[in-house]
């Protein structure tokens, strides 16, 4: 073994993360020594299943009220459908609550000092306020409103169609939706509430989102495998399906 | 009342490449050097360990190893007319933070750069005629030619451990049909390792490019194409093409990083000393105001700290060298009413255009493999390759694939036409994400009189001193070059044969986007030169005003250049350095009489 072998902690991670990998799949592919030499897999095969959970997730920061406006726009944003899995099956919304108790929702990761100009145009880049657990309460309120004051209903409670047409007039900045939205610009709303999906949908599991790696099993990216010395110049799908941090395999 | 620390032979701000540098060669001349850096130790273990380092979401998408914004950030204005607004999230560039500065996180294609951008406005000037430079732009000679630099390149070159292949040696042509650059100039040696493997992306761009008449090349790259032992005796070992590249800590000890390549020689040393968690205030400087007597920092804990030197190094990336300059006093402010003043004049970027072309499922581009630094590229319409003549702009452009690994929440992108969410979405996304070639023509980017950087009356960072303020947009010449690279880029994409294309190229009117990416290539506001009217340090990167500090970095630079500015910052630096040591230590003083 070579000086780089010894001291290269992705071998180390590979042989340690081994022992995490249910026997089941261990034995299914007949497994010596690394997980690199596993039977190559199409990545794209069929659908991945999100394992189901054991418990139900309790958000600690949202409302219940919230909590089902959560499940139910990630459900439409990033739908279960033929594709394979959703961001709800990825576990999106638990992503985005546990989130909500980072620096990164209070907006201690921006500068945020006075004055705000938050009327400045789009190129000038954020000039808001709002941070982001502000904008969630905010927004999801200001959007179960204007639901409701269509038919009575908040926003979860809406069949899909009206819930894309809804998610579709807050994208385009929904000028119709005015008197709800004094506190927040729809599209300010929209755009964290889609980027926080999709986050949710293709992070390392660590962070609560893609559980089961179906975000990431969907589109073909190996996740922590990080090493493609043997692969660089080939016209090839790329084999192996995704291993997280923690070592799960999908 | 500050504590005052003992005085030391020399006090660096930063330790980034060019602090790393000055550190090293400070230290072999034999000085006592401390070196202050702002943010905390950082190093391969445990800042690049695997696999916690492959977490997108944390360094890509959080931005956990770029400048914390919350203490300090730029404030940022397209024209003087308009109230400069503070940049609150990280956007269009990402400077670095902690030891090992950018240098810790970059991508690491490492160029020279073209002799003519060295003497940029007697080059035009000679070929085009005075006239051909529009009246507002600023262009100026750095003062320095390629050939007084080259040793300074080729020892930049063995200290990183560049991947590459050389044109011509020595005159000896040797690159012909290798992955040479025909335009590249002449080198003393080789490059240390051998070019990098080319992804397929790479490959379908060389041959397009060839097929359209143009010269593809191999990208010249601090990622180690194999095994390698620098000069100061630090080894690193071949790149996997793992894909977390820009903006990550390289766990395999391939990229190139002062962390990597020299700090552990420093280590070793007892003239040297590192105190990371120091943020300097400003250089201080005796009642003459032609001499700095050392600098003054806020420590971990909060306490004021002077440190007395004889020599300070302010090597705090382009930006911060400037605002430390404007703070403490140091060259005189330039006014861009009158076009007097020197700190803060000539502040340029990148002139970024970028095309994506989309393929059906045989084609297999594994988005997800990467290196930052490997690629292949064409310099046909780079520097002043072709005739600008006919074309009425100053400037070129490098055009390359240089896919550096893209992952999934920043790095999918489907074409023109498909939703952001949704079925529709999701189905794109799957179809594309492994399917796709990016290529950026990586313009040059020229100084204008009303692009410059002065003190922000308004905003104030977190130790209550103004914020450094941006005025810059984008010039007529700057989207006549994108719009002109675009359509000789465009040419190669089509070559491709690909079922979609996007392009991402300026639009005439176009205002600077703080908010979207295009490289942390910032130039100028400190510029060298052989006139102290018209630059603010000489070709040694000393002050013209305070001859015991010198400021390398990006900031030196008159005008940004076609390639990546790394290299030649480097090799300033390195030049630079070799003055101290040779002229400057004997005979403290002007090294340059104005
Ligand atoms: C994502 C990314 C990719 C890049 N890719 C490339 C590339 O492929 N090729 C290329 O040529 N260039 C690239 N660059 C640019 C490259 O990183 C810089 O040119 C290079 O690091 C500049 O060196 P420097 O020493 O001037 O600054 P840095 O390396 O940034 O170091 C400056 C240091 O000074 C510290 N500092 C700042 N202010 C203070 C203060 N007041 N007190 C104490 N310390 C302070 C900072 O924290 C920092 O550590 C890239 C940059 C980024 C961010
Ligand atoms: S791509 Fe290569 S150089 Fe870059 S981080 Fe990965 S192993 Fe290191």
């Amino acid at each position: 073994m070579s000086d780089q072998d010894r001291d290269n902690p992705r071998r180390d991670f590979l042989r340690k993360s081994l022992t995490l990998i249910p026997v089941v799949t261990v034995a299914s592919t007949g497994l010596g020594g690394s997980m690199l030499m596993a039977t190559p897999a199409p990545a794209q095969a069929s659908p991945a299943k999100a394992p189901a959970s054991e418990k139900a997730y309790e958000p600690s920061y949202f409302t219940a009220e919230e909590w089902a406006f959560i499940n139910a726009a990630v459900a439409r944003l990033i739908p279960a459908d033929a594709q394979g899995p959703g961001a709800l099956e990825a576990g999106a919304p638990e992503y985005i609550d546990r989130q909500m108790n980072t620096p990164y929702a209070s907006g201690a990761l921006w500068f945020m000092q006075g004055p705000f100009n938050a009327d400045a145009p789009p190129e000038m880049g954020w000039q808001s306020k709002l941070v982001p657990k502000e904008i969630y309460r905010l927004g999801i309120a200001a959007t179960d409103s204007w639901s409701k004051a269509f038919n009575g209903k908040a926003f979860a409670g809406q069949d899909s169609a009206t819930q894309d047409d809804l998610l579709r007039r807050l994208e385009a900045g929904g000028a119709e939706s005015g008197e709800h939205f004094a506190a927040v610009p729809p599209k300010i709303f929209f755009n964290l509430l889609l980027q926080n999906t999709k986050e949710g949908f293709f992070c390392d599991p660590i962070h609560g989102g893609n559980k089961g790696m179906v975000g990431w099993t969907m589109i073909g990216f190996p996740g922590a495998r990080a090493d493609f010395m043997d692969w660089v110049e080939r016209n090839e799908q790329y084999p192996f399906p995704a291993v997280s941090i923690r070592g799960e395999r999908a | 009342m500050a504590t005052i620390m003992k005085k030391v032979d020399a006090v660096i701000v930063g330790f980034g490449w060019t602090g790393a540098i000055m550190a090293k060669e400070l230290t072999e001349a034999g000085l006592h050097v401390v070196a202050l850096e702002r943010g905390p130790m950082q190093d391969t273990y445990p800042d690049g360990n695997y696999p916690q380092v492959i977490d997108e979401l944390t360094y890509s998408v959080r931005k956990k190893l770029f400048q914390d914004v919350s203490k300090e950030t730029v404030t940022i204005r397209h024209s003087v007319n308009d109230i400069a607004l503070p940049n609150r999230q990280l956007g269009a560039f990402l400077p670095g933070n902690g030891v090992g500065g950018a240098g810790l996180h970059w991508s690491g294609v490492h160029f020279r750069v073209d002799p003519i951008e060295l003497r940029m406005r007697s080059h035009y000037e000679e070929r085009y005629g005075k006239n051909f430079i529009p009246k507002d732009m600023t262009i100026q000679d750095f003062g320095v030619s390629y050939e007084e630099l080259e040793p300074f390149f080729d020892y930049a070159e063995k200290v990183f451990g560049t991947s590459g292949q050389a044109w011509t040696v020595n005159g000896q042509r040797v690159g012909e049909g290798k992955g040479g650059n025909p335009y590249a100039p002449d080198r003393s040696s080789h490059f240390p390792l051998e070019s990098q493997k080319n992804t397929y992306s790479a490959q379908l761009f060389q041959k397009a490019a060839a097929d359209v008449g143009y010269k593809p090349y191999n990208l010249p790259s601090a990622n180690t194409s194999g095994p390698y032992t620098n000069p100061y005796g630090a080894q690193m070992g071949p790149c996997n093409f793992c894909g977390f590249c820009s903006g990550y800590v390289c766990y395999m000890y391939s990229k190139a990083s002062p962390n990597v390549n020299i700090l552990p020689a420093l280590r070793q040393v007892p003239n040297f000393e590192l105190r990371p968690n120091s943020h300097v205030l400003k250089v201080n400087l005796d009642s003459t105001k032609r001499k700095a007597t050392g600098v003054t920092y806020i420590d971990a804990q909060g306490r004021e700290i002077e440190q007395p030197a004889d020599l300070v190094i302010l090597g705090a990336f382009q930006f911060h060298n400037v605002r430390l300059m404007l703070l403490s006093g140091i060259g005189k402010p330039y006014d861009p009413i009158t076009g007097e003043g020197v700190v803060g004049k000539n502040f340029a970027y990148q002139n970024m255009a970028t095309i994506k072309a989309y393929f059906d499922k045989d084609v297999h581009t594994n988005n997800f493999i990467g290196a930052g630094g490997n690629g292949v590229a064409v310099d046909d319409f780079n520097a002043d390759n072709f005739d600008h003549g006919p074309h009425g702009f100053v400037g070129g452009s490098p055009m390359w694939v240089n896919q550096a690994g893209s992952r999934p929440i920043a790095g999918t992108s489907n074409p023109p036409g498909t939703p952001a969410w949704g079925s529709a979405w999701k189905r794109a996304t799957a179809d594309y994400y492994t399917h796709q070639v990016s290529m950026d023509a990586h313009g040059a980017h020229q100084s204008y009189r009303g692009n410059y950087l002065d003190l922000d009356p308004v905003y104030r960072d977190a130790y209550g001193l103004p914020l450094l303020r941006m005025t810059f947009d984008w010039q007529e010449n700057d989207i006549k070059m994108n719009r002109f690279m675009v359509e000789k880029m465009g040419k190669i994409a089509e070559a491709m044969n690909p079922k979609a294309i996007a392009v991402l190229g300026k639009k005439v009117g176009e205002h600077f986007n703080t908010a979207s990416y295009q490289t942390t290539h910032l130039n100028g506001g400190a510029i060298m030169g052989t006139d102290p009217k018209t630059s603010a340090v000489n070709r040694y990167l000393q002050c013209w005003d305070v001859h015991n500090v010198f400021v390398p970095g990006a900031s030196a630079f008159p005008q940004g250049l076609g390639y990546n500015p790394t290299g030649l910052v480097a090799a300033l630096t390195y030049w630079s350095a070799r003055a101290i040591r040779e002229q400057y230590l004997k005979n403290p003083g002007p090294l340059v009489q104005a």
